[in-house]
């Protein structure tokens, strides 16, 4: 699969090796170059829906997430156009739903804050939507908060490619699209999800919380207290919730 | 790399899709039984189909013509585009039976809401009742479905003349204009073989006709090319945007063409199987169409060894959506194929190389088909010797609007939008929208443009404003209708046009600001540079077209600064957080 690195992109005018079968995002994450991303994990299949990895291939706006790379490709990622782009994007996807960070569990270990803090965002600016979202805490050890919810479908793929199972599921259309899971009830402690679970774990917000393990690591030392989401090599260290964060 | 989203929802195997046992087909008839979708009904198809109940939970939300809640007995849809709809008369009918729009009357035995653009352009006002289409409504039609309905007639028993949709074919041109004998594109195909076949239609020109003008012999060498466990021929008669109607004509009256044209590409292709996929709000066509295919049966222009020769297998079925715009893009309308709901796939790779169960696939639009069928009859010449420069042959125009004659005309590439006003008789015109919603709106100062790849693209829809059409409403409606049928998979998308209609929605009300339409402005240019498809990356041309050619529109409903009076004291008003705060610099006042 993986050939010799024989051909190159640039991004941002620095020359990067890619292999072939790698996106440019794959490329870029190789290179420590941090291109932002909320549906997009490393080890799950490329999905380019947040379109905050939107980057400029030569002169065209593509998800550097699913764009192959290919030879000559120039890409121009850290620009201030781009950021304002990116922090749009960011402020529509905290107005559609329903964050309130200092409330949320998972603040200082969400990366949509944490993107937001990193785009400068200040404010949501446009009018918030206040959706009707229900809550799910029928779960012994998950709970299912659908306010926070990005329509990321990070926890779809990770129940169909690495749990096996197919736990979750987006249904419906537009503005009204929601996350549901694979139950006759549509309740999650009917389905086969338990807390070793990848899907229970890789919800990027607060969406989808570990019951029980709320507020281990005090805030100021969670993972954005102690590492902006632009560090190199975060996918890991991002993932060990309710651990310390710079506990490896 | 795997890079369609939704990769591994499970499309089933091909011989559960068929026919009668396709999930939108299954979900149609609990809808029709039910008048809705009941939680338990989803659980038992779910396992009767072995498919996820979330996955059959998604598409049922998904659908505009699958509910939750139970409409009524009689559950009637009045479009609502501009050309073929009445919100007014949509209004007039809930009053006189006593209902509210979008709510079941408490008896459950009428509901009446609206619906996206439903191809009656031509006929309009028009609307659907259970799923059946009424055209050329008037006060006194609605007074005779409200007594149908209050002497509870089935819509069965009702009278045969409002059903009835004329195809009001006003000019001929080349695919219209020449008759074709059934079979006789499959002879000439046999007679020339595939190889030279495909060559006569990259010759021909030919591109496709739903708008976006790839070439058609390309796509058929491409999708031959490519390697699979077998090939797929779907036509895409998914015809949702806006004033587009002329499918439902080639359908109704140049059917044999439209399956031959599949036939064509099957066997060039290398494909022993086409799918037509058919919107919805067509689904009276079904019983013709069944009846067209079944003749062909019968005449070996389908099955196995198509006219004798030995090999030539194929075959072709219908699929009906269920009211999704979206589905009209290919890879959405694959996905809804594959029984998920229809959001557009990463591309690459494209439907040629992986297209339905991942196979090469070719998706063409129905004109493309029908004029591949005369191209195989006639040569390349016939078709390439009429159009313009870039754009070779003729197109289909569904015309509609203020004009004294709506109705389908077909003109060689290359003719003026003044010519085509003239020949519809449309006076005293404000602006046309060509290409539908999606398209380009033009002011009158370019009437002088040309219909053409190279000018303005088309996939037929052309709709006439006259001077008295208030175009900010229009403007508004095509943004709602955006909202409506956004999918939700990417974030611009998603939020974009809601946001996008949110504005409009404000501004028409008389409370915008300029700093609204410039907020609108900036959002627009957002959602039409990074959307995920084709239906974000249109989405904004009404507005941004109205914005450059009519910004008066916008202007004369705006709330001015000298007219603008706050309700309070903002800077005031912040006392209390400078006191909260401790600040008291310049940057915790307003000035």
């Amino acid at each position: 699969m993986s050939k010799k690195n024989n051909t190159t992109i640039t991004i941002d005018g620095r020359e990067i090796p890619f292999e072939e079968g790698q996106t440019i995002m794959d490329a870029a994450l190789a290179a420590d170059i941090y291109i932002p991303h909320l549906c997009h994990r490393p080890g799950l299949k490329p999905h380019g829906s947040c379109k905050l990895c939107t980057v400029e291939v030569n002169g065209r706006s593509a998800s550097a997430c699913t764009l192959p790379a290919a030879s000559g490709q120039e890409v121009s990622n850290n620009t201030e156009a781009l950021t304002e782009v990116r922090k749009t994007i960011t402020q529509m996807l905290f107005v559609e739903g329903n964050h309130f960070c200092p409330s949320c569990e998972k603040t200082g270990d969400c990366t949509l804050q944490a993107v937001a803090y990193h785009l400068d965002m200040l404010d949501g600016h446009f009018p918030q939507f206040y959706p009707r979202r229900e809550v799910d805490a029928s779960h012994p050890g998950i709970v299912l908060d659908r306010d926070r919810c990005i329509m990321c479908e990070l926890c779809v793929r990770a129940s169909r490619e690495v749990d096996g199972k197919d736990v979750f599921a987006i249904a419906g259309r537009g503005i009204d699209a929601k996350l549901i899971v694979n139950s006759e009830s549509g309740k999650l402690a009917d389905t086969d999800i338990t807390t070793d679970d990848l899907a229970a774990h890789i919800c990027p917000v607060g969406a989808i919380l570990i019951k029980e393990h709320g507020y281990e690591t005090p805030i100021g030392r969670r993972t954005f207290d102690l590492h902006t989401i632009a560090d190199p090599g975060l996918e890991p260290v991002i993932l060990r919730k309710g651990k310390h964060a710079d506990e490896h | 790399m795997h890079s369609n989203n939704g990769p591994d929802s499970n499309a089933g195997s091909p011989a559960q899709q068929c026919g009668d046992n396709h999930l939108l087909h299954r979900l149609y008839e609990l809808q029709q039984k039910f008048q809705h979708i009941p939680k338990q009904a989803i659980s038992e198809l779910a396992t009767e189909l072995n498919l996820p109940i979330s996955q059959v939970e998604s598409v049922v939300d998904f659908y505009s013509f699958f509910h939750r809640i139970p409409r009524g007995r009689y559950d009637i849809l009045f479009s609502n585009c501009t050309s073929c709809g009445d919100t007014a008369m949509m209004h007039t009918l809930c009053e006189r039976l006593g209902v509210s729009p979008g709510v079941t009357r408490e008896d459950g035995v009428v509901s009446i809401a609206s619906t996206s653009c439903i191809g009656m352009c031509d006929q309009g006002a028009a609307l659907l009742v259970n799923g059946r289409t009424i055209t050329r409504l008037t006060k006194r039609r609605l007074e005779q479905i409200a007594e149908q309905i209050g002497t509870d007639t089935p819509v069965e028993d009702w009278p045969v003349e409002w059903f009835r949709v004329h195809d009001n074919v006003r000019k001929n041109g080349l695919l219209l204009g020449t008759a074709f004998e059934a079979g006789s594109g499959l002879q000439s195909a046999i007679h020339q073989g595939p190889e030279e076949l495909l060559e006569e239609i990259v010759k021909s020109g030919l591109r496709g006709r739903g708008g976006a003008g790839f070439s058609t012999g390309m796509k058929w060498k491409f999708c031959r090319a490519a390697t699979g466990d077998a090939h797929y021929v779907i036509c895409n008669a998914d015809e949702g945007e806006p004033g587009t109607f002329k499918d439902r004509i080639l359908l109704t009256s140049h059917a044999h063409e439209v399956f031959e044209g599949m036939t064509l590409c099957g066997y060039i292709i290398g494909s022993h199987k086409g799918y037509l996929y058919l919107r919805g709000e067509y689904r009276y066509l079904l019983p013709e169409l069944r009846a067209v295919l079944k003749r062909r049966h019968k005449a070996k222009l389908l099955g196995e060894n198509i006219l004798g020769k030995k090999g030539f297998n194929f075959d072709i079925e219908i699929i009906i959506g269920a009211g999704a715009y979206i589905c009209g893009e290919e890879s959405a309308l694959i996905e809804s194929m594959e029984q998920k709901r229809g959001v557009p796939r990463v591309r690459p790779p494209f439907p040629v190389t992986k297209g339905y169960l991942d196979q090469p696939t070719v998706v063409n639009n129905v004109e493309t088909l029908a004029a591949a069928a005369q191209i195989a009859v006639h040569g390349s010449g016939w078709f390439n010797s009429h159009g313009s420069d870039k754009s070779d042959g003729s197109k289909i125009l569904s015309i509609s609007g203020d004009c004294a004659t709506p109705g389908a005309y077909e003109y060689a590439f290359g003719v003026s939008i003044q010519r085509i006003l003239d020949d519809c008789g449309a006076e005293h015109v404000q602006a046309v929208q060509v290409g539908g919603p999606s398209g380009t709106l033009i002011a009158p100062d370019e009437f002088e443009r040309k219909l053409g790849f190279e000018d303005l693209a088309t996939g037929g829809s052309f709709m006439i404003y006259g001077k008295d059409s208030d175009l900010l409403e229009v403007v508004r409606n095509f943004a709602h209708f955006f909202a409506h049928e956004s999918c939700g998979f990417c974030t611009p998308c998603r939020v974009g046009t809601t946001l996008l209609k949110n504005s409009l929605d404000k501004i028409t009300s008389g409370r915008g600001t300029k700093s609204d339409v410039d907020e609108m402005y900036r959002m627009a240019t957002l959602v039409k540079r990074r959307s995920h498809c084709g239906l974000g990356q249109t989405a904004p041309n009404p507005i941004l077209d109205a914005l450059k050619r009519f910004p008066d529109v916008f202007e004369s409903r705006l709330v001015h600064d000298s007219e603008f009076e706050p309700h309070f004291d903002l800077d005031a008003a912040l006392e209390e957080a400078r006191q909260i705060s401790h600040r008291d610099d310049a940057e915790a006042h307003l000035v």
